[in-house]
């Protein structure tokens, strides 16, 4: 069934009745040519991607909740491409340009909104190193455009420019970038891989891996033993605790990350912003909520909450370059666990196991990357290669030299 | 969270940095260890979901390193230890 305005108007008309469950509720298969671990979004990219551009239709993905009840389903929305480094930003370009396009491609509202993205400039410092991001971001065919503090006055008047310590001197903007509604991106790439063929199995906890001689044949599972030629694993802030199944350490800690959003709103945010001088980033949802975070708590945790010390951090962050954030009453707030890799950046690649392979390490930025992730993961696992803005996301990187460490911080995963 | 220390009594968990798993303690003997000894301490982490020894620096107070043990599920710290101790105790000098 597609979905469209007019089917819209007609169940308007006819009270309802001809809607149907968006995917369907399968029991597993002995066996697959291609299961997924994670019914997240990057799983259910995967799932959509396989089917969809690859041919790859006998594909399970199995989920041990329900899907989208991890981190899509608790990030603050934002979508945009502008990182430095060579070996990140084709990538995450790749990803904005298939979020244009994603409402087309999986027949599904997920509210992409390019709202913009402005990230704040503090000090003359800041100002350079953020020319040069833009630069880097220009010569990867992203979109950047340096603004002056009269331009960002122009479209938020209400921000604190003349604060002592962090007076606004400027930003830099992705128009392209913005916001989407997160639960539709897991929703939409489910029904799209479901009406393709793919099982989607839920309540189904992987509880270990059938390897033998190098190579694994199957996932053990709450559901039952499930052969497959090829296994995929994209599950986030669980990677540790399922590639551990497979003896596998990784260069990965799991961190929370916490989110915060506001009472509803008239709107007053038309875009998204980001403090450049501590670590704050608000946008407004459609609802009128501010949605807004800041810091990892900072240390390993797989609780789904986190402290208060932070929570004070980030209200400091949002009072101090937008004061009248302090008149509106927080709602909720809530925690995801982050798969905090060593230098920040992700991982899509082989194991050292024959026909077992792992998708992780996307820190707290995996949201954005969502449609690349899932591009590239279906790339490697249907032609046992990496996809051209993913080479650089190896395992072996930390062995090589090859780190990506946009922030330059080193084997520190709390810092990234 | 409230770390106990052993020294100064309970402290606010926001007086600390966090470093990381405690067995950065176990660094590898430089005049033994391979590039592949170095690599596994330096970016391959156990991260359990459960009991974690951990490494916690004193920075806002007396500038100790603690051992924390610390459930990554519940956030319930269960033990502190100088991380002075810890190393002596594995047999590291300094």
């Amino acid at each position: 069934m597609r979905y469209s305005g007019f089917k819209v108007i007609k169940e308007a008309l006819t009270g309802h009745k001809g809607w149907q469950p968006a995917w369907r509720d399968p029991q597993p298969k002995s066996h697959y040519d291609i299961i997924i671990i994670g019914g997240g979004g990057h799983g259910l990219a995967t799932a959509h991607y396989l089917a969809s551009i690859y041919g790859e239709t006998n594909v399970a993905v199995i989920e041990k909740g329900w899907i989208g009840g991890g981190n899509v389903g608790r990030n603050t929305t934002i979508i945009r491409s502008n990182y430095l480094l060579d070996g990140n930003e084709p990538f995450y370009e790749f990803s904005l340009k298939l979020w244009e396009g994603l409402e087309q491609d999986v027949n599904y509202n997920a509210m992409v909104s390019q709202r913009g993205i402005m990230n704040l400039i503090h000090s003359d410092a800041q100002r350079d190193a953020f020319i040069r991001r833009g630069n880097a971001m220009m010569l990867n065919g992203a979109d950047a455009e340096l603004l002056d503090e009269d331009q960002i006055r122009a479209e938020y008047p209400f921000l604190n420019f003349n604060d002592a310590r962090f007076p606004i001197k400027g930003g830099l903007a992705q128009r392209r970038g913005g916001t989407v509604r997160h639960d539709a991106v897991a929703w939409g790439y489910a029904r799209s891989a479901d009406s393709r063929g793919v099982d989607i199995i839920q309540n189904c906890e992987v509880t270990g891996f059938r390897i033998e001689n190098g190579t694994c044949l199957g996932v053990e599972t709450s559901k039952g033993f499930i052969g497959a030629k090829r296994i995929g694993c994209a599950v986030a802030g669980n990677s540790g605790r399922v590639m551990g199944m497979a003896g596998m350490r990784l260069p990965i800690e799991s961190h929370v990350l916490q989110a915060f959003v506001s009472e509803g709103l008239k709107p007053v945010l038309p875009g998204v912003i980001t403090f450049g001088a501590g670590h704050f980033y608000v946008s407004q949802s459609d609802k009128g909520g501010l949605v807004f975070g800041g810091d990892l708590d900072g240390y390993n945790s797989y609780a789904q909450r986190g402290n208060l010390p932070v929570v004070e951090d980030v209200c400091e962050g949002g009072m101090a370059i937008m004061p009248m954030i302090g008149r509106a009453r927080l709602l909720r707030m809530w925690g995801g666990i982050m798969d905090m890799s060593m230098d920040g950046s992700p991982i899509i690649d082989r194991t050292h196991i024959d026909g077992l392979y792992f998708n992780g390490g996307w820190c707290y930025g995996g949201f954005k990357a969502t449609p690349a992730s899932g591009y590239a993961f279906a790339h490697l696992l249907a032609r046992d290669e990496p996809h051209e803005t993913a080479t650089a996301y190896r395992f072996d990187r930390f062995r090589t030299g090859h780190m990506i460490d946009e922030k330059g911080m080193g084997n520190q995963p709390n810092l990234h | 969270m409230i770390i106990n220390h052993p020294l100064l009594g309970p402290r606010d968990s926001a007086e600390f940095v966090y470093m990381g798993d405690a067995a950065l303690i176990d660094r590898p003997d430089p005049d033994t260890a391979s590039p592949e000894d170095w690599h596994d301490y330096a970016y391959l982490r156990d991260n359990p979901a459960g009991e974690h020894r951990e490494l916690w620096f004193h920075e806002g107070g007396d500038r100790s390193w603690l051992v924390v043990t610390r459930n990554t599920v519940t956030h319930e710290i269960s033990k502190v230890e100088l991380a002075r101790d810890v190393a002596r105790a594995r047999g590291r000098s300094t």
